[in-house]
Formats: C-alpha cells, sequence, structure tokens
C-alpha cells in the first residue's frame, strides 16, 4: 500500500509541474484571445480591459495560477473565451473520445504484438523472422502522418467506410446494434493508424526480451522435459519476459496519445487533438492548459498502471520500492 | 566486419540524401517558387524512351504537356514534337547553399515544354523541385534542432552526473517531468503562446529552438549514466590524484565514453525532430506558404479533393520516409557497432 501511496504523490507532484510549466510558457506569449478585438472599431479599448480583468488576464502569473488551481478544486478549470464554458465540460467530452480511441488501439497493438513477437523470437533467421523484421524497419520509418493519409486516401477511394466524425448523421435514429457498428465503421481508420504506427516497436521490444529469455538455463531444463512448444514458450517463457514489457507498456500509452493528436486532426474524430488545435490557433488559453493537463493525466495514469502491474507481477519490484 | 560494412552502407545513402538536398538548385530544375498557372495539378510527365517509329532512344525524351480541350486539370501530351532532356542545362539563377550564385541545372528541356518529374502542384509548381528545396527547410530543422537537444543533454548530463548532489537531484526531477509531458501536446501548446504571424526566418527559428528545447531530457539522462559510470573508473581517481581539473577530467576522460551514445542519439534525433517540423507545418502552425517545407508541401493534403484525385502530391511523403529509413539506419548500425565494443 506504501507503494502505491508514494507513486500516487509522486503523479500528483508531476501534474502540478506539467500545468505550472503551462504557465510559464504562457507568459512568454505577446498577445491573447482578446488582442484581435483590439482591431475591431466598434469594441472600445475599456470593453476589452474590463474582459482581460472579466477573465484575470491582467493579473499577475501567480495570482493567475492561484485562480486556475482554484477553479480546477471547483471543478471548473477555468474558462474558455471562445465557447464561453467552463473548461472542464469541454475536456472531458473530447477526452473521453480520445480514449476510447487511445485505449482501443493500444489493446489491439498488445493482442497483435505479443504473438508476433514471440512467435519470431522462437524462430530466430528464420524467413518469417526476416520478413517480420523488414517489416517493422519499414512499419518504423513511416510516420503516423503519412500513415495516416495513406489509409485515408484507401477508404476514400474506395468508398468502403465512412469518413470524419465519431457517428454518421443518422446516429441517434439507429438501434442500438446499429449504433455500435456505426461507431466502429468511424473506429477503423484511426485506430488502423495508430495501430501501424505503435507495432513496429513492440514486436521489436517483445521479440528482443522473449530472445534473451529463450536463452536462460531454465528454458534449457524445460525443453528436455519435454514441454510442448506452445506451453514454453506462453506459459514458462513470456511471464519472465514481461518485467520489461509491462514498462513498456506504459510508455506505449505515452507514444499513443501523442500519436493520436494528429490521427484525430487528419481522420476528423472529436478528441482532445482537434480541440487542442482550434485552442491553439484561436489562442484559448485556458483550454490549452486544460487539454495539456488532461493529456500529461492520461500519461501519467499510463505509467502509474504499468507500476502497479509491475509490482503485482513481480515481487521483488514491490520490496525494492518500500 | 558486417556491422562496420552496415555503418558505411546507411551512412553513405545518408550522405547522398543530404547532397541531394544541400544541391537542391542544381538537381531542381526550376524555380520552388515560380507559377505555371496554366498547368495546375499537371502529372508526372512520362519520360519515353521509344519513339512514335518505334526507334529506341537512350536519351530520353518528352512530350509537352497540354490542357485537355475538356475537363479541369486534365492534361493530354502533345505528341507532335518530342523534347529531349538535355544535362547541364542553364535555367533560372540560384544559389548553392545560399552563397555561390549559378544558373547550370542538372537536367532539363528547351522550352516551351515543361519537365515536372513529380507533377505539379495547385499553381502549377514543379512538385520535383519544391520538395528538394523543402528538404533543405525541414532537415534543417531537425538536424538544428537535434543539436540543440543534443547539446542541452549534454551539458545538463555531465554536470549532474558529475557533480551528484541537490544539482543532480533537481536536474534528474526535472527530467522526469519533461518525459512525462506529452510531446506533441506540448509543442503545441507552447507554439501557441508564441506569435502567429512573424517573419518566415524567424518561425523557422522559433520552431526549431522548442522542438530542440523540449527533447533535451532523454539525452541528458543516457549522458549521465555514463558519466556516472565513467566517473568511478580507477584512471579517473588517478588523474585527479595528479592535480587534473574537473574540466580536464571530463573532456580527457569521460567524454570519450559518452561519443557513441551521442551519435546513436542524433541519429534518432534528427528523424524524429523532422517528423516534428512537418507535423507543425502540416497543422498549419509551422513555416507557412511560400517557403517550401515538407510539412507544409503535404499539408495540400489536408483537403479531400486533392488526397483522392492526385497520386503525386503524397511525394514529400515519400522523401520523409527515406529520410527517417536511412537515419534509422544509420542508427541501428551504429547501435549494433557500440554493443560489439569497437567504438
Amino acid at each position: 500500500m506504501k507503494f502505491l501511496e508514494r507513486r500516487l504523490l509522486h503523479a500528483i507532484l508531476l501534474l502540478i509541474g506539467a500545468s505550472l510549466l503551462c504557465f510559464l510558457f504562457s507568459t512568454l506569449a505577446p498577445g491573447s484571445y482578446f488582442d484581435e478585438m483590439k482591431l475591431n472599431p466598434q469594441i472600445s479599448s475599456a470593453t476589452v480591459a474590463a474582459l482581460r480583468s472579466q477573465y484575470g488576464l491582467d493579473q499577475p502569473l501567480p495570482l493567475r495560477y492561484e485562480h486556475w488551481v482554484k477553479s480546477v478544486l471547483h471543478g471548473e478549470w477555468g474558462y474558455s473565451f471562445a465557447y464561453n464554458l467552463p473548461v472542464r465540460g469541454l475536456v472531458v467530452v473530447r477526452a473521453r473520445n480520445t480514449l476510447l480511441l487511445t485505449s482501443l488501439a493500444a489493446a489491439l497493438a498488445w493482442l497483435i504484438a505479443i504473438p508476433l513477437g514471440v512467435w519470431t523470437a522462437s524462430r530466430p533467421g528464420q524467413w518469417e523472422d526476416r520478413l517480420s523484421m523488414a517489416g517493422t524497419s519499414f512499419l518504423l520509418s513511416v510516420p503516423e502522418l503519412v500513415v495516416a493519409l495513406g489509409l485515408l486516401y484507401c477508404v476514400i477511394r474506395t468508398h468502403a467506410l465512412p469518413v470524419g466524425g465519431m457517428v454518421s448523421a443518422d446516429h441517434d435514429s439507429l438501434g442500438l446494434w446499429g449504433r455500435v457498428r456505426d461507431l466502429s465503421a468511424h473506429l477503423i481508420v484511426p485506430v488502423a493508424t495508430l495501430v501501424l504506427a505503435s507495432l513496429p516497436i513492440l514486436i521489436r521490444h517483445v521479440r528482443a526480451s522473449m530472445m534473451e529469455v529463450l536463452q536462460a538455463p531454465f528454458i534449457q531444463s524445460a525443453r528436455g522435459h519435454g514441454i510442448g512448444r506452445m506451453t514454453l514458450l506462453f506459459r514458462y517463457a513470456l511471464p519472465a519476459a514481461a518485467n520489461p514489457l509491462i514498462s513498456l507498456f506504459g510508455l506505449s500509452v505515452a507514444g499513443l496519445l501523442s500519436g493520436s493528436l494528429l490521427v484525430e486532426v487528419i481522420s476528423g474524430w472529436p478528441g482532445l487533438g482537434p480541440l487542442l488545435l482550434e485552442a491553439c490557433l484561436s489562442r484559448d488559453f485556458y483550454v490549452v492548459v486544460g487539454v495539456v493537463t488532461a493529456s500529461t493525466l492520461f500519461m501519467i495514469l499510463g505509467s502509474l498502471l504499468a507500476d502497479v502491474m509491475l509490482a503485482m507481477a513481480d515481487p521483488r519490484v514491490r520490496m525494492d520500492n518500500v | 566486419m558486417t556491422s562496420r560494412r552496415k555503418v558505411i552502407g546507411a551512412s553513405s545513402f545518408l550522405l547522398a540524401l543530404h547532397l541531394a538536398i544541400l544541391f537542391a538548385g542544381f538537381i531542381a530544375p526550376s524555380d520552388p517558387a515560380s507559377q505555371n498557372r496554366d498547368f495546375p495539378f499537371a502529372p508526372p510527365t512520362r519520360l519515353h524512351f521509344v519513339d512514335a517509329q518505334g526507334r529506341f532512344h537512350l536519351r530520353p525524351f518528352i512530350y509537352q504537356t497540354e490542357p485537355a480541350p475538356e475537363g479541369l486539370y486534365e492534361y493530354l501530351e502533345n505528341r507532335a514534337q518530342a523534347y529531349t532532356v538535355r544535362f547541364f542545362v542553364s535555367g533560372p539563377k540560384y544559389k548553392v547553399a545560399g552563397l555561390l550564385p549559378l544558373h547550370t541545372h542538372l537536367f532539363g528541356v528547351d522550352s516551351p515544354a515543361q519537365i515536372f518529374l513529380a507533377g505539379s502542384d495547385s499553381y502549377g509548381r514543379d512538385q520535383f523541385s519544391r520538395i528538394l528545396y523543402g528538404g533543405q527547410i525541414s532537415l534543417a530543422a531537425g538536424l538544428l534542432a537535434a543539436g540543440i537537444s543534443l547539446l542541452l543533454g549534454l551539458l545538463v548530463g555531465c554536470v549532474s552526473g558529475f557533480y551528484a548532489g541537490w544539482i543532480d537531484e533537481s536536474a534528474m526531477r526535472l527530467a522526469e517531468l519533461f518525459l512525462v509531458l506529452p510531446w506533441l501536446y506540448v509543442l503545441l501548446a507552447i507554439r501557441s503562446f508564441l506569435p502567429l504571424h512573424v517573419s518566415p526566418a524567424e518561425t523557422f527559428f522559433l520552431l526549431v529552438a522548442v522542438i530542440g528545447t523540449i527533447g533535451w531530457a532523454r539525452p541528458a539522462r543516457l549522458i549521465r549514466g555514463i558519466v556516472l559510470s565513467a566517473k568511478m573508473r580507477k584512471y579517473v581517481t588517478a588523474s585527479r590524484g595528479f592535480g587534473a581539473s574537473d574540466a580536464y577530467i571530463l573532456r580527457r576522460h569521460v567524454l570519450p565514453h559518452a561519443y557513441g551514445t551521442l551519435l546513436t542519439q542524433a541519429a534518432l534525433l534528427v528523424p524524429q525532430y523532422v517528423i516534428a517540423e512537418v507535423t507543425l507545418s502540416f497543422l498549419g502552425l509551422g513555416l507557412s506558404e511560400p517557403m517550401p517545407s515538407w510539412g507544409n508541401l503535404l499539408a495540400n493534403l489536408q483537403q479531400y479533393s486533392v488526397l483522392v484525385s492526385y497520386w503525386w502530391m503524397f511525394l514529400p511523403a515519400l522523401a520523409l520516409v527515406l529520410v527517417s529509413l536511412g537515419y534509422l539506419a544509420v542508427a541501428d548500425a551504429f547501435h549494433q557497432q557500440l554493443q560489439s565494443g569497437s567504438m
């Protein structure tokens, strides 16, 4: 329990650090959302000043930060200038969509990577192994941007799947089964992009750590006892190779999150990515801070989850940290 | 031996790519900004080797592209006259690496024909030339940003590994913070805080500085680890006994251990940062027209009509893939070399 507490405290400190950093960077900004209003002759400069003070933009940085922290504790997360709404409502809806996308992609990517990595590790140098190495090398050097654009091209060309958004226009009129089908049709392109982009690293890591374990003496002796190939690989070798992979799981969440920004923008998925891009272009400061903090929260949760899983899987880790 | 050959192979591939991009002016047949409003979205010009009489020519020739009588953005070849591709022709002026003014181009055709090796964009600008010139911007951004990251990482890593104590502690906590930040989100956020409308050169350096500064944490951690293990060596203690200064020990005995890692990190960071620049420019937060960069060349594809109809607008992506393929191969080869302990 002590272990979990320490990790949680660490996570909270990191979150505070991230939001502080955001505020610090914002002081570099020469302009703000209301600057464009100054160009409009119908709005007096007094109105602009009043708006600025209403949103607390005329206050010094420490005060602004304090104000923001209070607003987070009230469950508002600051106020969006462009939407004229509390940020939390905006971010939570979008974050849910991003979470749906990334968690599906993460699950799928690992489901593919583990068998493939184990299989290629069990036959090093064979044609399957070489093929997978060549494939991963190639995929590794194709950026997500290109994968997303390529998939989008195929989809638009073949009219196989709906493009853009999360649901079709007639979504509400469909039955439950129809809704699920509609949603999954929209999910295919972004999920496939994320899986393709994250797969090569995962396969390589699974293969590398399996290779290492397969050379251990206990595998030799298990083989000598006549234990079947599949049992040997998945029951004996994989758990022994799991530690670095569990740590990688935390990192892979991070990679997926950064990747999903781009994929969401390109395939029109209403997640955090498009919201952040919009807020960046219109300098909607609190939305930017809210999105960055939310995505940092996801990353921290990812690594926290990995830590907890690691502690459950390996008693040595638990002992070290107490 | 084989790993050495790999290093040489991958590096020479990469070198060739960089030279092609550095001498973009020489290789590109036309100016990246010159527009041909009569030829928007012209497809790549076909190189012919066999003429109408069925004779084979070793030197390729092309037919002039002409707008089709009906249909928008459709083109035909005018087979009436063949234009041979000539080498070392004189064309629009350019500067080699921004210094040496020249007007000889590697290849070209006689006017009025025009050669679009990779098609043309919506303003009829030669896509092939734009890819080469765009590479200058994108690669320079990647290289400079990687330089900044490595320099910062080297500095922080050396200081915190060598002096330990509270400096080390606080630097590593900060590194942890930077590692946990989702870098693309932060990049966008910081970019949004910076002025949106500034001169292209300023944007370029701002972009490079931001991309480079965010990525300091990973190299810093790696360098710190190396410094920590190197400073425990006996010869370091010995040279300290002889009265060597910290700077001398760092330079002479500690840093040589870090060169291999630095090179590998550089080979990994450059493509990552090139992609970062491309991503930002693609999203409209990086470099903007008329400056060509791979990002804003690819940004054309944001219109579905362009994405579906004109496959040659994907070609900048091919250049991007080739560059990252080259860098990753070099990083891989360095890594193997490092593991085998011969570097």
